[in-house]
């Protein structure tokens, strides 16, 4: 503004928070009702193809979908990129990959974290496979996250 | 075991804001108990809290203008569901208050009246904290209440309801 000295700038720490629960419906209900079990699911459309995670509804067609099919929970890394500084809100707090995941018998992918332990252990067609949280709560996170299938 | 029918999906955003010139300039005059806009040089509206730029007009603004902590309520919300990291106890109100001298309406909690009785039009006065808790926020002002004066009529709060 004009020649006035600066003053001192003012800052804050400014936390926006909602905390929402949100209702599921039946297909995504089903589907974290299944991974409660470690089981992993999706949901097949008139094409034959399988979408996961599933959806209620053809993302295309808008036809209604209710044939619930069994994947993976082995599957594939069809693209990735490394975090090299995670956040605290990340799932690990190492290094890792966020990484598309194709599953075995799936046609769509599910986003989710690969920890690898170095980004030189990451490639796309990679087999992967899920490591189950402790206590699973019927939510994404009981997955904690994939890991190379070969991993001991 | 009962099927999921439902998920927590918590939204977190932190960051750290800093105050650009005009608004710097607000929030040293609101540590001093002074609520200070800034006036558009071309529509000669006056925003509280001060704006580097009209919203109208895409300029910069100029003036610096003193206004009232006296305004009136030109829209509201009676809030009766709870929030987790809201600490007031519903009901409570929530309400746009256009300070006099300024052009722009503000939210801000309406307190010390109830929330039946709020309405567009109602006169209310900033409660501010003791002068010894004053620093360079809009916290200074506790709520505002109603001041007593004569409502404004609906018709002239124009554009605001």
């Amino acid at each position: 503004m004009s020649d006035a000295a600066p003053g001192p700038a003012f800052s804050a720490h400014h936390v926006v928070e909602y905390t929402y629960r949100r209702s599921v419906g039946p297909v995504l209900g089903r589907f974290f009702t299944e991974l409660r079990e470690r089981r992993i699911v999706g949901i097949r459309r008139a094409d034959g193809t399988v979408l996961v995670p599933p959806a209620e509804y053809d993302p295309d067609s808008g036809e209604a979908l209710d044939e619930i099919v069994s994947v993976g929970p082995t599957g594939v890394v069809a693209s990735w990129a490394w975090v090299r500084q995670p956040s605290a809100k990340h799932p690990l707090e190492r290094p890792f990959a966020w990484a598309l995941i194709r599953l075995d018998g799936a046609d769509s992918s599910l986003l989710h974290a690969v920890d690898a332990g170095h980004e030189s252990a990451m490639s796309t067609g990679m087999r992967v496979r899920p490591r189950w949280r402790e206590a699973t709560r019927g939510e994404i996170h009981d997955i904690e996250c994939f890991e190379p299938e070969g991993a001991s | 075991m009962k099927p999921v029918t439902s998920i927590e999906t918590p939204t977190r955003l932190e960051y750290e804001f800093t105050a650009s010139g005009a608004q710097a300039e607000f929030l040293e005059n609101i540590a001093r108990g002074r609520l200070v806009g800034k006036r558009c040089p071309r529509c000669e509206k006056v925003y509280v809290p001060a704006r580097g730029n009209c919203p109208r007009c895409g300029i910069a603004t100029s003036d610096s203008v003193d206004v009232s902590d006296h305004g009136t309520v030109t829209t509201f919300c009676i809030v009766r569901v709870p929030s987790q990291n809201i600490e007031l106890d519903p009901p409570y109100c929530a309400a746009n208050v256009l300070l006099d001298g300024s052009d722009m309406p503000f939210i801000t909690l309406l307190g010390e009246c109830e929330v039946e009785d709020v309405r567009i039009g109602m006169r209310v006065e900033a409660v501010w904290k003791p002068k010894q808790e004053w620093g360079p926020t809009f916290e200074n002002i506790r709520h505002f209440r109603p001041s007593g004066e004569p409502d404004v009529p609906v018709e002239k709060l124009g554009a605001w309801v």
